[in-house]
């Protein structure tokens, strides 16, 4: 396949940035998306010029590291996978592909589609965790009975692999569906009850902190998120939010 | 000879003996002592929460831009313990006979008889985290089985084990992030370790960022920096992954274990052109319920190459289950080294089913058939047609495996709910490392490896779903006793400057081969040079290997390595975000670590676990170990040139278990 890829420039955080334009030929459709940008880079380090700096790493779904925009869509056309997991065959011959960075105010551009998602770290800094020490003498794993459908539910919203594309979908950049599925998975499980209340809200509380945007439930999140997570997990921490406020009001 | 330093006695006490007779630190001085973890996948996120929450002032790195995403997170099928929950015999003297017997016996009894002491605690702290593990109707955990093994012993979170592992041991490493406990330091890469008089003092590290050298100062320095399969260019291992740091602190003193022992892992994705970055596994968790064949004749093998014929068009009576009919005891769950071997064996005579002749079918029809079967049944669901049975079978599988199914459905571009996959095996991990003594310390005192960076209990074979197990072992159990007891000798050190001279030395160092990349004004991509390391040690040191095909390849990696320094090119500048210099001086320590792979096989005059020496086999084409001559511990000592590394031996003693031909008919 031959293409034309417009891809974005931009040195730094500072910097502007812009389009770029690169004829690519010989794609072959069994590709992954990266494995083309491998072959553009490669053309442009043998002419001299800069290559285009991406993140990426397990190049299979699940670090979360990809996250390209690409015609307008977080990890591009399909549902349900990342920008790694994207194949040419999605594609066709002669076709013009637009590759953006994830656009939002918390998520700084560090150099062309690399952007900073330190922001997402901070808010399990806040709260994101059962206070638990490591000890050789925890009860047994078995002491306490978890039924399978809500073992289930949790390990649903525990699949959340922090990539951003929820915040780069929203016209809000709002992370909600990123910290409701964290609240989620520990809400759902007897272990992350004695912490439910507060977590909820330190965790809002930090997501508020870092920029992100107000939730007006447009679902654009819940649609491009690779991982399937879903508006419930936002409803739950909705419920979870309000009724924790109320109670540290009294 | 090396001294592992094992504790005395009997092996059951060794580790309850050890622990109630180290020194320990007081709350106040433990405040006043610094801890450097390198890495934080589950070896390196554990040790910095567990140590943190002691009272250590820790600072961790890693290379991406945070802690969650250490390849740690791609681990699929699941986490051993002995916890015997099926009540099926499993126990802790089961598990560490089964770890030592799978590793072909070349790994350290006292290490592997810990690693399995401290496997149920493993699984206890993970479900007080909030690690949402696979759980029965009742609401008991579930377990699966795992190659190697007659138990049920594996715990798992679908086909994302790793991740939630992880997860779990991020959080607590949050927890302590937010307290202060921990420093944590993202888009970072070690580049070197700092020794000072005799003991490991810091590191040198980048921010990948600014690209500006940092020295990080410390009382004692833990690698937990990974495995280093990616020498091979494909495998199953993330991107980023490399030797660099492990082979900074070779070379700064450290004796590197057994290199030649990697892990090839049979069940994975063919590779499919040129253009191929990664491959990417299908977990063994699916040789529990998938059958492995080849067609018994020829031309239905090259009918299928051709496309002339399916896999189903192939009867029953001319189908090879190669597996299950040269190991009727272990079949399809045979350990990873040896189906891998007998995938190339029928490749190689000719049965490969893709248009490359290198893949077998991963056939899930008959799980299909009877988990639709045992389900109706469970519903209470009579006379069922064969058409509804498949179907139940289906979601069935679908809720196991789901996420797998898909992944290779993306990939691989064909349904493996109708038709068997294609897999082949592909380079997956390494047993090989850091050489640790029981300490996990290494040859250079305050320096210690972690997880999948060092040698410590794989032998020459890892059991599937160990190494997980290890990663956390070691981190949340092991090193908060062991290098508590080393700090003990440090609380009157006081603060370690990081503007001594050694520190001011290894910087300059670092800094110049930085120089000398950018500044190379060669001509061809750093990729261009991995690839074709790849190649040789794919070729040379893979699968099966011979004296003839090693002495090539050091030959050829020696011309590879001095190519690459004339003709490399690394656009950009020193100090930017610049991921093709990093890459660069990845690729350049693997191109000087491949040697000494190489030269570590050649010397293994014996074939042991994922380490096959042609030379060295039995009638049946099976392993054919030399006790009397190789049981030990390869460990290497630098001497200024890769290839002229010193030999040290590490004698392997097995007082409680008896060596024995490992036999899986
Ligand atoms: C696809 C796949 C599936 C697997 N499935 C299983 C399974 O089901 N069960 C099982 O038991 N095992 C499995 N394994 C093996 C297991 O995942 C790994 O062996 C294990 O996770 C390694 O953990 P680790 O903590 O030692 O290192 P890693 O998780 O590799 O972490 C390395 C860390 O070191 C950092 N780092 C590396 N170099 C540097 C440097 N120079 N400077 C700074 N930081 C650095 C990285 O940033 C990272 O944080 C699987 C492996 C793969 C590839
Ligand atoms: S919720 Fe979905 S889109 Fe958002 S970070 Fe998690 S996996 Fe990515
Ligand atoms: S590179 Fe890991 S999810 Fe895409």
């Amino acid at each position: 396949m031959n293409l034309t890829l417009k891809v974005w420039r931009q040195n730094g955080p500072d910097d502007k940035g812009h389009m770029e334009t690169h004829p690519i030929e010989g794609v072959s459709p069994d590709m992954s998306f990266l494995e083309m940008i491998d072959m553009l880079n490669d053309q442009i380090i043998r002419a001299g010029g800069d290559p285009i700096a991406f993140d990426h790493d397990c190049r299979e779904g699940i670090c979360g590291m990809c996250s390209m925009f690409i015609n307008g869509e977080a990890h591009g056309p399909g549902r349900g996978v990342t920008t790694c997991q994207l194949h040419m065959r999605s594609f066709k011959d002669g076709d013009t592909i637009a590759i953006e960075p994830w656009r939002a105010s918390a998520f700084p551009v560090i150099k062309d589609l690399t952007v900073d998602r330190s922001a997402f770290d901070r808010i399990i800094q806040a709260g994101g965790y059962v206070s638990v020490n490591t000890s050789g003498n925890t009860i047994d794993a078995n002491a306490i009975l978890v039924p399978k459908v809500q073992a289930d539910e949790a390990f649903s919203s525990a699949t959340c692999i922090g990539c951003g594309a929820c915040v780069a979908s929203c016209k809000n950049a709002s992370a909600m569906l990123f910290v409701s599925a964290k609240v989620s998975q520990f809400a759902l499980l007897p272990q992350g009850q004695p912490e439910r209340e507060s977590r909820v809200l330190r965790m809002v509380e930090q997501m508020d902190k870092e920029g992100f945007g107000n939730c007006t439930n447009t679902g654009a999140c819940e649609v491009e998120c690779p991982k399937g997570i879903d508006l419930s997990n936002i409803a739950r921490m909705n419920r979870d939010f309000l009724k924790s406020s109320a109670k540290s009001e009294n | 000879m090396l001294d592992s330093k094992t504790p005395e006695g009997p092996l059951a006490d060794k580790w309850t003996k050890y622990k109630d007779h180290i020194q320990l630190v007081n709350p106040a001085n433990k405040r006043s002592i610094d801890v450097i973890i390198v890495g934080t996948g589950l070896a390196g996120s554990s040790a910095a929460a567990s140590l943190a929450e002691m009272g250590y002032n820790v600072k961790a790195f890693c290379f991406q831009d945070s802690p969650r995403r250490a390849h740690s997170i791609a681990a699929q099928g699941g986490i051993n313990a002995a916890k015997n929950y099926q009540n099926d015999g499993d126990s802790v003297h089961r598990l560490f006979y089964d770890t030592i017997k799978g590793g072909d016996y070349r790994s350290r009894e006292a290490n592997v008889h810990r690693l399995a002491e401290v496997s149920t605690n493993i699984i206890d702290q993970c479900v007080a985290q909030g690690v949402p593990f696979a759980r029965e109707y009742g609401g008991l955990l579930d377990n699966r089985s795992f190659g190697g093994v007659q138990v049920s012993r594996t715990f798992y979170a679908k086909g994302q084990t790793g991740q939630q592992l992880l997860l779990g041991a991020y959080s607590a490493l949050s927890r302590q992030i937010s307290k202060g406990k921990v420093t944590m330091y993202t888009r970072h890469e070690m580049m070197d370790v700092v020794v000072v008089d005799g003991k490991c003092r810091g590191i040198i590290a980048k921010n990948l960022v600014s690209g500006e050298l940092e020295r990080h100062s410390a009382h004692a320095v833990v690698l937990a920096t990974g495995g280093y399969g990616n020498v091979f260019y494909l495998s199953t291992n993330a991107m980023g992954s490399n030797v660099s740091a492990a082979w900074k602190a070779h070379k700064k003193g450290a004796h590197m274990a057994n290199p030649c022992f990697t892990q090839i892992h049979p069940t994975c994705i063919p590779v499919s052109g040129e253009h191929q970055s990664k491959l990417t596994l299908m977990s063994e968790s699916l040789r529990n319920d998938g059958r492995i064949w080849v067609p018994a004749k020829k031309e239905d093998a090259e009918a299928i190459r051709k496309g002339a014929k399916k896999a189903s068009d192939i009867s029953e009576a001319d189908r090879d289950y190669y597996l299950e009919r040269r190991y009727p005891a272990f079949g399809n769950l045979v350990p990873r080294d040896v189906a891998s071997r007998a995938a190339k064996e029928r490749c190689d005579a000719g049965f490969g089913v893709n248009e490359t002749g290198e893949a077998v079918f991963l056939d899930y029809a008959s799980a299909i058939e009877r988990y639709g079967n045992t389900e109706a049944n469970i519903r209470g669901l009579k006379s069922q047609s064969q058409a509804e049975i498949t179907a139940l079978g289906k979601e069935m599988v679908k809720a196991k495996y789901g996420n797998l199914f898909d992944m290779y459905k993306q990939i691989a571009a064909d349904d493996p709910y109708e038709m068997p996959m294609k897999i082949y095996p592909a380079v997956h991990y390494t047993m090989g490392g850091l050489w640790v003594d029981y300490n996990l310390m290494t040859a250079v005192p305050g320096l210690y490896a972690a997880g999948e960076a060092n040698f410590s209990d794989h032998g020459a074979n890892r059991l599937g779903a160990s190494a997980l197990m290890q990663g956390l072992a070691d981190g949340y159990f092991v090193l908060p006793y062991t290098i508590g007891d080393y700090l003990s000798k440090d609380i009157r050190t006081g603060k370690i400057s990081p503007d001594s001279p050694e520190f001011k030395t290894a910087e300059a160092e670092v800094q110049s081969r930085m120089d000398r990349l950018i500044n190379n004004n060669g001509t061809k991509p750093v990729d261009y040079f991995h690839r074709r390391l790849g190649r040789i040690m794919w070729d040379e040191c893979g699968m099966s290997r011979n004296e003839e095909g090693l002495k090539r390849a050091i030959q050829a990696i020696r011309s590879l390595r001095e190519e690459f320094w004339k003709d490399v090119r690394v656009p950009g500048a020193i100090n930017s975000f610049n991921p093709e210099l990093d890459k660069a001086g990845r690729v350049a320590d693997f191109l000087e670590q491949a040697e000494l792979m190489c030269l570590d096989a050649l010397e293994r005059r014996e074939s042991c676990g994922g380490h096959f020496r042609e030379e060295y086999q039995t009638a049946e084409g099976e392993a054919l170990r030399d006790d009397d001559h190789f049981a030990f511990v390869s460990a290497w000592e630098f001497t200024g040139d890769p290839g002229e590394a010193k030999l040290i031996k590490e004698d392997l003693v097995f007082e409680n278990i008896e060596l024995k031909q490992r036999s899986y008919k």
